[in-house]
C-alpha cells in the first residue's frame, strides 16, 4: 500500500524517475538563488526575468524546432539582455529597475507568445508557458544538472560579497570592488536556473520553484544558510509530492508541483516558528529577562 | 617620529549633480592626527568622508592619501545604510572586517575565530554572537560595528557620527576604543555634533560649512565667532547656481 503510493510511480516508470531527478536538480540550484531573491526584495523581478526568457526560447524553437540546446540558448540570450538592459535603463533614468522590469516583462510575453504561435500549434504553446516535466529527455535533464552544479559553484564563489551587499552595500562598497561584478553574476545565475527549470515547468511556473520555497523557509529559519537548506529540502519535498499527486490525481505535473509547494507555504504561514500567525497568536507568557 | 601627510586634500571640491557640498578645501591630516570633523547638518562631513574613502569622486581637486589604498581605509558610514532584517549573525557581520586580510576566497580558521571573538569581547558583546543584527538595540548595533573596524585594523579610520543616538555609557566606551587607536598611532577622523565631547577628547578640528571656515587646534578652531559662523555659511542647495568662478580662473 504504501509502497503503490509512494514509491511504485517511480519505479514502475523511467518518466516519472527522470521527472524527480529533474525537479530534485532544479531544486538544489534554483532554491538558494531564491532566497538571495527574496532578501534582496527582487522576488517579482525573479518573474519578470522568466517571462523574459520566453521571446528567446520562442526564437530558438522556430530556428531549430524543439531542440534543448537552440531554446536553451535564446532564452539565456534573452534574459541576459534584459536583465542587464533594465539594470541599464534603472541606473540611467528615473524609472526603477522593478517598473522598467515590469514593462519589460510584459512586452516579451506577448513577444514570446505571439513567435510561439506562429511557429506552431497550441500544444507547443501551453509546452512553452507550463512546461513538461513528464518528458525530459537525455539533454535536459543534462542541461538541467549542469545547470545546477555550474549555478551551486558560482553561488560558492560570490557568496560573500554578495551577502554583503544585501547586508552592507555600503561596507562592501568601501573594502572592495566585487559588489557590481557579483551583482551581475548573480543575475545570470537567476536567468541560468529560469532557463534550466523552463523546460521542465515552464516560463510562467519556472520562477514559482525558485520563489515560494524561499519565502516558506523564511518562517523556518533565522540564518541565512539554515534558510537556504529548507528552501531547498522544501523544493524537493514540493518537486517529489507533486510529481505523485500528478500521477494519482492525473493533474498537470508542473502546476501539481507548485501546488504543493503553496501548500507548504500556506502551513508554513501559519505554524513556522519564525513570525508564523499561530506563535503570534498564542505568544505564550513573556520570560523574565 | 616625524610628521608626515597621511591625507592631502588639494583643493578639493565634492558633491552631486555638479553641486558642491565640500567647496574648494585644502589642508592635510597628518599621520597618527585624531581629527573631529564639526558643522551643521549638510556641512559636507558625510560627503568629505565618501571622498575620503573613494566611495564620491572628485568633482575638482583631489585627495591624497599617502600610499593608502582607499580600500584599506576603515569607513563607520551612518547606520541607515544596513539592512536589519537581513538574516546574518552578530559574529558573521562582525568577521566581515577581516575582509583585507581573506578577501573573496580566504579560510577563516581558528587563528581568526579567536580574533573576532576577541573583537567582540572589546566592545562588551560577548554572548550575542549568535544573535541576529535585527535583534539589536541601536547602542548594541553600533558596539558591533566597532568590533568590525577593530578587526579591519586600518592605518586611516574614518567615523561618520558614531556616537548618535547612543547611551552615555556606550559612548564613553566606543570613545575609549577611538583613545586606543589614536595611542596606537592610527590616523582618526570623526564626524560630531557633541562640541564639548570634541573639547574633551579630539586635539584637532575641522570645522566645515561646504567651505572650510577653520581647521586645527581644537581650542582655536571650535570658538563662539567660529561656530557662529559656520552656521551662517551653510547656505542652501541652489538650483540655478552659476558655474564655480574659482573653477574658471
Amino acid at each position: 500500500m504504501i509502497y503503490d503510493t509512494f514509491i511504485a510511480p517511480f519505479a514502475e516508470f523511467e518518466f516519472m524517475r527522470r521527472a524527480l531527478v529533474g525537479t530534485f536538480a532544479i531544486a538544489f540550484g534554483a532554491a538558494p538563488v531564491g532566497i538571495f531573491l527574496m532578501l534582496r526584495r527582487m522576488s517579482l523581478i525573479g518573474d519578470a526575468m522568466a517571462h523574459a526568457i520566453l521571446p528567446g526560447a520562442a526564437i530558438g524553437y522556430l530556428l531549430s524546432g524543439l531542440s534543448v540546446f537552440a531554446m536553451a540558448g535564446g532564452g539565456l540570450i534573452a534574459g541576459l539582455v534584459i536583465a542587464i538592459g533594465a539594470a541599464l535603463i534603472a541606473r540611467h533614468t528615473e524609472v526603477k529597475e522593478d517598473a522598467s522590469l515590469a514593462g519589460f516583462l510584459l512586452i516579451s510575453l506577448a513577444i514570446g507568445v505571439t513567435i510561439v504561435s506562429l511557429g506552431g500549434n497550441n500544444v507547443d504553446l501551453l509546452r512553452f508557458l507550463f512546461g513538461s516535466v513528464l518528458a525530459l529527455d537525455d539533454q535536459t535533464l543534462l542541461l538541467i544538472v549542469s545547470i545546477t552544479t555550474v549555478s551551486l559553484l558560482a553561488l560558492a564563489l560570490i557568496w560573500r560579497p554578495l551577502v554583503l551587499e544585501c547586508v552592507d552595500p555600503g561596507f562592501l562598497r568601501s573594502v572592495s570592488r566585487a559588489g557590481g561584478p557579483a551583482h551581475i553574476a548573480f543575475l545570470a545565475l537567476v536567468v541560468m536556473n529560469l532557463v534550466g527549470g523552463f523546460h521542465a515547468l515552464g516560463t510562467l511556473l519556472a520562477v514559482g520553484i525558485m520563489i515560494v520555497p524561499a519565502v516558506t523557509a523564511r518562517f523556518w529559519a533565522r540564518d541565512i544558510t539554515m534558510m537556504i537548506a529548507v528552501a531547498v529540502g522544501t523544493a524537493a519535498v514540493a518537486g517529489y509530492a507533486g510529481l505523485l499527486l500528478s500521477y494519482h490525481a492525473g493533474l498537470p505535473s508542473g502546476p501539481a508541483v507548485i501546488l504543493v509547494a503553496g501548500v507548504l507555504y500556506a502551513v508554513s504561514v501559519l505554524v513556522g516558528p519564525v513570525g508564523g500567525l499561530l506563535w503570534q497568536a498564542f505568544p505564550g507568557r513573556h520570560l523574565e529577562a | 617620529m616625524t610628521m608626515r601627510a597621511q591625507l592631502q586634500f588639494r583643493d578639493l571640491t565634492l558633491g552631486y549633480d555638479r553641486h558642491p557640498a565640500v567647496h574648494h578645501l585644502s589642508g592635510s591630516v597628518e599621520s597618527g592626527a585624531l581629527v573631529a570633523v564639526v558643522g551643521p547638518n549638510g556641512a559636507g562631513k558625510s560627503t568629505l568622508f565618501k571622498g575620503i574613502v573613494g566611495v564620491l569622486k572628485p568633482l575638482a581637486g583631489r585627495i591624497e592619501r599617502g600610499g593608502v589604498d582607499p580600500h584599506d581605509i576603515a569607513y563607520l558610514p551612518q547606520v541607515a545604510e544596513i539592512d536589519r532584517t537581513f538574516p546574518i549573525s552578530v559574529y558573521d557581520m562582525v568577521s566581515m572586517g577581516l575582509w583585507h586580510r581573506k578577501g573573496l576566497f580566504g579560510r577563516v580558521g581558528r587563528a581568526d575565530r579567536d580574533t573576532v571573538e576577541a573583537a567582540i569581547a572589546t566592545v562588551g558583546l560577548t554572548g550575542f554572537e549568535e544573535r541576529t543584527i535585527g535583534t539589536l538595540s541601536g547602542g548594541q548595533m553600533q558596539r558591533m560595528l566597532f568590533a568590525r573596524l577593530l578587526l579591519q585594523d586600518a592605518r586611516v579610520i574614518v567615523l561618520d557620527e558614531p556616537f548618535n543616538a547612543i547611551d552615555a555609557k556606550t559612548c564613553a566606551d566606543l570613545l575609549e576604543l577611538v583613545r586606543h587607536w589614536h595611542r596606537e598611532q592610527r590616523t582618526v577622523l570623526a564626524a560630531l555634533h557633541d562640541i564639548e565631547l570634541v573639547r574633551a577628547n579630539f586635539p584637532d578640528s575641522l570645522l566645515l560649512a561646504r567651505a572650510p571656515v577653520a581647521w586645527g587646534r581644537t581650542p582655536e578652531v571650535l570658538t563662539a565667532e567660529n561656530l557662529t559662523k559656520a552656521r551662517h555659511m551653510c547656505e542652501a542647495f541652489d538650483e540655478h547656481a552659476e558655474a564655480c568662478a574659482a573653477e574658471a580662473a
